[in-house]
């Protein structure tokens, strides 16, 4: 692999990552900042228009930062990934420019009027903003959903004379079964981070003994749409989408599960390191049949192992993607212990008393964070050495004419500028925490 | 129906630049124009809650582009690799320049902020008009669509050129000219008393540089890129554009002096629309000419996608766009009318 792939490769890793910190927790706080709206307009209850423009001033400023990094990634299949964007955009770029004039101009407009408008206009268009807003940044996620699953399982185009890739089935592109699931999921795994951070925050200000009022409407809330989403990851989302790498990416499958050689109700292994010259699991805790049974509904189902696949249909990074598969569902089963823990310790009431647990709540609040950047790069390590799934390779997609010198400057440029912005969002952040939801003299 | 969707870019671009074009426009004039820290306050809350609408146009822009014609999207994308990067990390800089303010209230703070934003305007403004050069000027394409263009090389429009070189640095200059005069007519629409009165002063200046620079890049235009009048010749009606020019240059000049600011800020956008429907006049039927072989010129039938996409495309975008004006005439409904210190922004 030539360095200037490499380059290319982690310059696309590296800003899609660190963007992606930010649109999870403004879609997973975007339904929650919707319900608080809503109250406070149904009973005009004070304390829940306070909580809703608190959570709205968290969002905003996320909202910024993924606006900020989220237009680098729009431009970036053309600097970044030329032969890729002109292979693939008689496909992709309908669902890309989509996102653009669906709700790219959604979001802007709603948000100048979510963000400035609340003395200027009438408590319902400003409703209506917020819930715009939501809308925007879900189709959104849609929209860019469906242009990775196209990646994932490409459908709906033909090969045209010319080389590249031309729609034949609008329909078939937007309702690809793959981009189902995974949005599902996805969205699922935003809703866990963003309940996570309000019930998580919420804790915290019950153990500091600040803002009490709102502390404990932010648990309950938090907790109720933790339970739910972190329920949901597990099934039927995460499941149906297991199912779908099964069916129409193999090699994947067993590179993630960390099987090299194909079992008869294969086990499923909970922890071991791969070991990729020897083809072997070391120090492994496994558990029998069940691989076969999540992956075909049946005990002693034949699942394929790597050794079965031709070499150059491996993923070329088979132990991050493995840990990072892992990574994923563990903190997810994670998730569901705890929501469920806290729950009921709510249900009999004593949630407000445990400070352990309450403390526990605190400090998940960056664990989704991880779960969901470690579900991307299962997603994305696993679909290699492809960039358009058994069609076209990583290696034939990215831009011949930019050499890795330039590469690595923007790279490095981009590392610095994020740097930067991480500092700020924290300063930007504990600023809003300190501050908190309680009234302050503006009112 | 490519040509449909060669006018469909052209009006997005031409949106873009006449709605962000007056945002960017204020953020030159925060240099000059604020006399204390309220004048600054007052002129960054008449653009802080439709800037970030308004650079979406560019998105857009680059969107429609890349679904279009995905060759030279791929092509100039990469090909203006570098200042591509350094535009991106401009726009980043300048929403943190303006946003930070109502995050961080202290004013310690606010020069770094103002400085940040005025900076990125300006060099925005600059870059978006190298742009627009380059494109005109024509870039070494190579016969299979793609090229790449260092910074600078000797600074002439050659056959090695860079991406700046004296005649996109002309239309750079050109850019910063136009939209100074926009953003002073938008500041004198939106503000009131002394700051409107100095707004249309600054109006006024801008203006003197608008022309000349308007006239010497014509002139250089037709010397780097003779061919641009090939269209002109072949269809002489297009001759009412710099008439049109013309006359747009000395209505805003005159609306202005007449303190009608409503007016002149109609005069400068149709300038711009006008100067980008020539510059897109002047193009057709090439997206991105070739300097050196005009057989490498990519144009709208080489790097146009497939049929279907664009039929099925027309459907949406047409809606898309029509949903995009009715929120932006929300929008700009909810905001309308002057602004004052008294009138908060902060969320």
């Amino acid at each position: 692999m030539d360095s200037a792939l490499v380059l290319h490769r982690l310059h696309f890793a590296f800003t899609i990552t660190y963007h992606y910190l930010f649109p999870q927790l403004t879609m997973g706080l975007a339904p929650i900042i919707v319900v608080l709206q809503t109250i406070a307009l149904v009973n005009g209850s004070p304390r829940f228009q306070r909580a809703a423009r608190f959570w709205g001033r968290i969002f905003a400023v996320s909202f910024l930062f993924g606006v900020v990094t989220g237009i680098p990634m729009e431009f970036q299949f053309g600097t970044n990934w030329a032969r890729f964007a002109n292979f693939s955009g008689g496909v992709i770029a309908t669902s890309l420019a989509m996102e653009g004039v669906f709700s790219f101009f959604l979001e802007s407009a709603f948000l100048g009027i979510f963000l400035y408008g609340a003395h200027r206009v009438s408590a319902r268009l400003h409703w209506l903003a917020a819930v715009l807003l939501c809308a925007g940044s879900w189709l959104s996620g849609y929209f860019i959903i469906v242009t990775d699953a196209w990646m994932q399982r490409p459908v709906g185009f033909e090969v045209a004379a010319n080389g590249t890739a031309h729609l034949t089935s609008f329909w078939a592109l937007l309702s690809n079964e793959w981009a189902f699931w995974q949005f599902l999921h996805n969205m699922s795994g935003a809703v866990v981070t963003g309940s996570f951070a309000v019930a998580g925050l919420g804790a915290y200000y019950v153990l500091a003994r600040r803002h009490e009022e709102f502390a404990r409407l932010f648990v309950s809330l938090g907790l109720l749409f933790a339970l739910v989403a972190s329920g949901f990851q597990l099934w039927p989302s995460g499941d149906e989408h297991g199912r779908l790498i099964a069916r129409h990416q193999p090699a994947t499958l067993a590179a993630m599960e960390g099987l090299f050689h194909t079992e008869a109700g294969a086990a499923i292994t909970v922890v071991g390191q791969p070991d990729v010259e020897r083809l072997e699991l070391d120090n492994p805790i496994r558990i029998p049949r069940v691989l076969s049974f999540l992956t075909f509904r049946r005990w002693l189902a034949e699942v394929r192992g790597l050794t079965s696949f031709q070499r150059d249909l491996w993923p070329d990074n088979i132990p991050l993607l493995y840990y990072a598969y892992h990574i994923m569902v563990g903190l997810g089963t994670l998730f569901i212990a705890i929501t469920l823990l806290a729950a009921y310790y709510w249900w009999r009431g004593r949630l407000y008393d445990t400070s352990w647990l309450l403390w526990v709540l605190v400090l998940s609040v960056p664990l989704p964070f991880v779960a969901n950047t470690a579900g991307w790069m299962t997603a994305e390590l696993g679909r290699q050495p492809w960039l358009v799934y058994g069609v076209m390779r990583t290696v034939e997609g990215s831009s011949s004419t930019v050499s890795g010198g330039n590469v690595l400057f923007t790279l490095l440029g981009y590392m610095g500028l994020y740097t930067v912005l991480s500092i700020l969002f924290v300063v930007l952040i504990m600023r809003e925490i300190s501050e908190g939801p309680a009234p302050t003299a503006e009112g | 129906m490519e040509t449909l969707w060669f006018l469909q870019i052209t009006f997005v671009l031409a949106a873009y630049v006449v709605l962000d074009g007056f945002d960017l426009g204020v953020g030159i004039l925060t240099l000059t124009l604020p006399r204390n820290d309220a004048d600054r306050r007052v002129l960054i809350n008449t653009i802080k809650p439709v800037w970030d609408g308004n650079e979406v146009w560019l998105i857009a822009a680059a969107g429609a582009l890349y679904f279009a014609f995905p060759l030279v999207y791929a092509s100039s994308f990469s090909g203006f690799y570098l200042p591509l990067t350094i535009v991106l990390w401009l726009l980043v800089a300048r929403a943190f320049g303006i946003e930070l303010r109502s995050h961080i209230s202290e004013p310690l703070w606010y020069p770094l902020f103002d400085v940040a934003f005025a900076t990125a305007s300006v060099l925005l403004t600059f870059f978006f008009g190298v742009a627009a050069g380059n494109v005109v000027r024509g870039v070494p394409l190579s016969s299979d669509g793609y090229f790449f263009a260092p910074l600078w090389t000797d600074f002439t429009p050659g056959l090695r050129p860079g991406v700046l070189d004296w005649y996109t640095v002309l239309i750079g200059l050109l850019s910063l000219a136009t939209l100074a005069v926009h953003g002073a007519h938008y500041a004198a629409v939106k503000t009131t008393g002394d700051l409107r009165s100095r707004a249309g002063a600054v109006g006024r200046a801008a203006w003197s540089a608008l022309v000349s620079t308007t006239v010497v890049s014509l002139i250089a235009t037709l010397r780097v890129r003779p061919e641009v009048l090939a269209n002109y010749r072949t269809h002489p009606w297009g001759w009412a554009i710099p008439v049109v020019v013309g006359c747009t240059l000395v209505a805003m000049r005159y609306y202005a002096s007449a303190g009608r600011p409503q007016r002149a800020f109609t005069a400068s956008a149709v300038f711009i629309t006008t100067m980008i429907g020539g510059a897109a006049f002047a193009l057709y039927p090439a997206l991105l000419p070739s300097n050196t072989d005009p057989r490498y010129s990519l144009t709208i039938y080489n790097a146009q996608t497939g049929a279907y996409s664009l039929r099925i495309g027309l459907v949406w975008w047409a809606l898309g766009i029509s949903l995009a004006v009715a929120y932006f005439g929300v929008l700009y409904r909810s905001f309308r009318g002057s602004v004052s210190l008294e009138d908060e922004l902060d969320h």
